[in-house]
């Protein structure tokens, strides 16, 4: 697909909202579905490839009201079922199609706290708008409505506008919960415990708040504004908020309970730790983690030479190992910090990468190439032990295996070099450690993820866990969704 | 939590000794462990600084650091009353103590601030405790009073003989090893000296630990960037460190990870600091 400028795409929304806004009530289903899809307008691709600006700039008022005048509102609604926190879709696009943005915002945030956030980085193409009606009947999931960019729109407008108000909290319980972690599952803990009066401490290890969304997801996707507003929110509803604490280290859960007093403790300390693939040369100079470069990246900011004491490793011909979102955010992470050439080397192909479409679409956009049916075998190191080149072996695409995917195989004798100086791995992340290490008691499972009963219980009473670190990685929605559910498991353990 | 400093004290020409709030930090913390540190919320870096005293009355602990770059140049700056904007721990695992018997300790140059409290720990846990620290000068030995208030036995060496012994630490190691065997050793400096004493070690069979100081940007466990090869497994120095077995580290590759940066350092302002100090000590 062509790059389209967002000017010309607002001008043609203007031109069939002028056509279509009169006669909305009496359009049929079928003229729905004829109404041109809405791209999102984004950045040009070769401009935005060396900045960090967010990328995606969201619809006009025109776009947004043409694009919900695609939803049919058709009766099963089977996109709320795609949604794991039950997001009332139809009725805040129903609002958005009627120019009533504030009731739209209104419906989205009885359900969901971070729409902002959500509306940016939820893989809608495999939840709500993989069931859309408007995208089966035209046989092609990518003509879906799009859900995400309305619930975008309608948070960016919320947020613009300041029309958001801080939720009541009830009466003070004097009951302590204390929330560990402040990714998506953590922010929501505190969200919804503190708004059922009780009191809510957030402990954060990092110096900055918001976990995968603050050093992982780069601010070209999700501006730290964004995260930053949505904790600020947390602060006026009277969170109590500390950072640099490292529970399992500063304290013990046992002595949050002991020492402390916490009532109820809710762990939310995610999936890090850095998986690595355990082939010879990965501890050479210029091999990392994603989670290391995208840390130094985001967090520290080191793509702000200019300011930032934290260095960033400069690289002429990078490989990017995997084919998530860690590795579409690394690899154009590494072409914006001035990579001349950047590889994500995948065992199958694009079709199967589990990364979200739109990002594989920018990351090609931006001139990343994708090495498919490929995977490293060795990495290879100078005298001075730097990277200097990788040994590449090929596949093919085999029977589907467990998950549906067709399982790649090794093509014999196929091995070639390829020179590159950095190797950033991104094959995946583990649950980290330092909590489930200090609490011998807390019942995990073989790869280290906490165990939870149904409604968010550990093995220990009073404490709960939810977000990657049960889960293994997974996404910003599904923490939340466990979140919501082990807020609820709290309030309602604390009543007893 | 603000991290005040409450003392403040040079110790050598380029080291100094700083007392920081940090009462969780001093109540928890054990031989061994360390704090990562930051000047700036927004733009500073996180370094690890082992947490060489701490005084669980006062709510304190103790940190001694080198000027090597930019946040500890800035960091020497800092007056008693000014504050540390980060002090996070008491991270990595700490020492393993207990009456091994007769111990030696190692120390060299700015590792002696770390060695201190692990050297006072199996002291206090009746060890017949060994020590031996060098420098390259006089100028450049710290904690010289408190080591040797705590060691049996004393030793210090200078390369130039202006202090002590002239000659390298692992000299009176060797003698030590050949005389009176040691049930254990451990060295804390600068990562040649430490790889040096693992040598000089292994013929007698003696167990030694070692400090080691990689490169950190979270120390929890997190990014991974601390990794070192010990024996035939990647270990996080962060988490399952910093102390590990001398004879099973992978030296040449950790010396080389220290040096990952210096290359793209060379454009940015740390290295441009460190670079003017090293050029004013010429
Ligand atoms: C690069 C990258 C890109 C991604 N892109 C997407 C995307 O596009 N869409 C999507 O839906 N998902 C994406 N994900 C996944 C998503 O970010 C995670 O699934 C989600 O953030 C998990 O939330 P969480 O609350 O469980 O944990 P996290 O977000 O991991 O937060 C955990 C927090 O706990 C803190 N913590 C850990 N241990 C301790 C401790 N002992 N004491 C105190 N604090 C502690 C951590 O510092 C961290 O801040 C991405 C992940 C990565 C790494
Ligand atoms: S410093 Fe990041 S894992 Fe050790």
């Amino acid at each position: 697909m062509s790059y389209i400028c967002p000017q010309d795409l607002n001008v043609k929304a203007k031109e069939v909202f002028a056509d279509l806004n009169n006669k909305q009530d009496s359009l049929k289903a079928k003229e729905r579905m004829q109404i041109p899809l809405q791209e999102m307008p984004v950045l040009e691709p070769k401009q935005r490839g060396t900045n960090q600006e967010e990328v995606a700039i969201g619809f006009t008022k025109e776009q947004a009201m043409v694009e919900a005048m695609r939803c049919i509102q058709c009766k099963n609604k089977p996109c709320i079922k795609g949604c794991p926190v039950g997001l009332k879709i139809p009725d805040f696009i129903c609002k958005i199609a009627e120019g009533d943005f504030q009731a739209a915002a209104d419906i989205i945030q009885q359900d969901s706290l971070l729409p902002a956030i959500c509306g940016r980085v939820c893989p809608q193409e495999n939840q709500c708008q993989l069931y859309c009606t408007v995208g089966k009947s035209l046989k092609d999931i990518d003509k879906a409505v799009g859900i995400g960019r309305l619930e975008r729109f309608v948070a960016d407008w919320q947020r613009k506008n300041k029309t958001a108000v801080i939720p009541t909290i009830a009466k003070e319980t004097g009951k302590k919960i204390a929330v560990i972690g402040s990714g998506p599952a953590g922010l929501v803990v505190s969200a919804d415990c503190r708004r059922a009066g009780h009191d809510v401490t957030l402990f954060e290890a990092f110096h900055k708040l918001g976990g995968v969304m603050r050093y992982g997801i780069p601010e070209f996707r999700l501006p730290n504004d964004i995260v930053d507003y949505e904790i600020a929110n947390l602060d006026k509803m009277g969170v109590k908020i500390v950072k640099n604490f490292v529970v399992g280290k500063t304290r013990t859960i046992e002595q949050l309970k002991s020492i402390d007093g916490f009532d109820a403790i809710f762990i939310g300390t995610g999936a890090g730790l850095p998986i690595f693939m355990g082939i010879e040369g990965e501890n050479l100079i210029g091999v990392f983690a994603a989670n290391e470069y995208l840390t130094r990246a985001n967090l520290m900011r080191a793509y702000d030479t200019e300011h930032a004491d934290t260095p960033m490793f400069k690289s002429k011909k990078v490989a990017v190992l995997g084919g998530g979102n860690v590795a579409m955010d690394a690899s154009r992470m590494a072409l914006r910090l001035g990579a001349e050439e950047v590889n994500v080397i995948y065992r199958r192909t694009i079709a199967e990468m589990p990364a979200r479409k739109e990002e594989v679409a920018h990351a090609q956009e931006e001139g990343v190439n994708f090495l498919e049916l490929q995977n490293v075998k060795r990495i290879l190191g100078d005298k001075d032990s730097k990277v200097r080149a990788l040994e590449i072996v090929c596949y093919e695409l085999g029977e589907p295996d467990n998950s549906g995917r067709r399982r790649p195989v090794e093509i014999k004798n196929s091995e070639f070099e390829i020179e590159m100086d950095t190797v950033i791995v991104a094959i995946g992340n583990g649950s980290n450690p330092l909590v489930t290490q200090t609490t011998p008691k807390l019942k995990t499972d073989k790869r280290g993820n906490v165990i939870v009963d149904e409604a968010g219980a550990t093995s220990i009473e009073g404490v709960f866990a939810g977000g990657d670190i049960v889960l293994g990685a997974a996404t910003v929605i599904l923490a939340m969704g466990e979140g919501r559910k082990a807020a609820k498991a709290i309030n309602k353990y604390l009543k007893n | 939590m603000k991290h005040s400093i409450t003392f403040k004290k040079q110790l050598s020409e380029a080291v100094y000794m700083i007392k920081v709030r940090a009462p969780l930090i001093a109540e928890g913390r054990k031989a061994g462990q360390f704090v990562m540190v930051m000047i700036d919320e927004d733009f500073g870096e996180r370094i690890p600084l082992t947490i060489a005293d701490a005084d669980v009355a006062e709510g304190t602990i103790t940190l001694i650091f080198q000027i090597v770059g930019q946040t500890t140049q800035e960091m020497s700056k800092l007056n008693v009353g000014d504050a540390l904007a980060v002090v996070v721990g008491p991270l990595g695992t700490p020492t393993h103590i207990k009456k091994f018997g007769k111990v030696v300790c190692v120390g060299g140059g700015i590792g002696i601030a770390p060695l201190h409290p692990i050297a006072q720990a199996l002291a206090k846990a009746g060890n017949e405790v060994t020590t031996i620290i060098g420098a390259r000068d006089k100028s450049l030995i710290i904690l010289e009073e408190e080591m040797q208030s705590i060691a049996n036995n004393f030793i210090v060496c200078t390369d130039d003989g202006s202090a002590g012994r002239k000659g390298l630490v692992t000299e009176p190691l060797e003698e030590i090893c050949k005389q009176d065997k040691p049930d254990m050793v451990i060295a804390i400096g600068p990562p040649i000296m430490m790889k040096f004493c693992a040598l000089t070690t292994k013929p007698y069979n003696v167990k030694t630990l070692v400090s080691l100081n990689s490169i950190m940007v979270d120390g929890t466990g997190m990014c991974g960037g601390c990794r070192v090869d010990i024996g035939d497994q990647v270990k996080f120095v962060c988490v399952d460190g910093p102390e590990f077995d001398g004879h099973l580290v992978n030296w040449d590759n950790m010396i080389a990870r220290l040096n990952a940066f210096k290359p793209c350092e060379s454009n940015c302002r740390m290295h441009k600091a460190a670079d003017k100090k090293a050029e004013e000590y010429k």
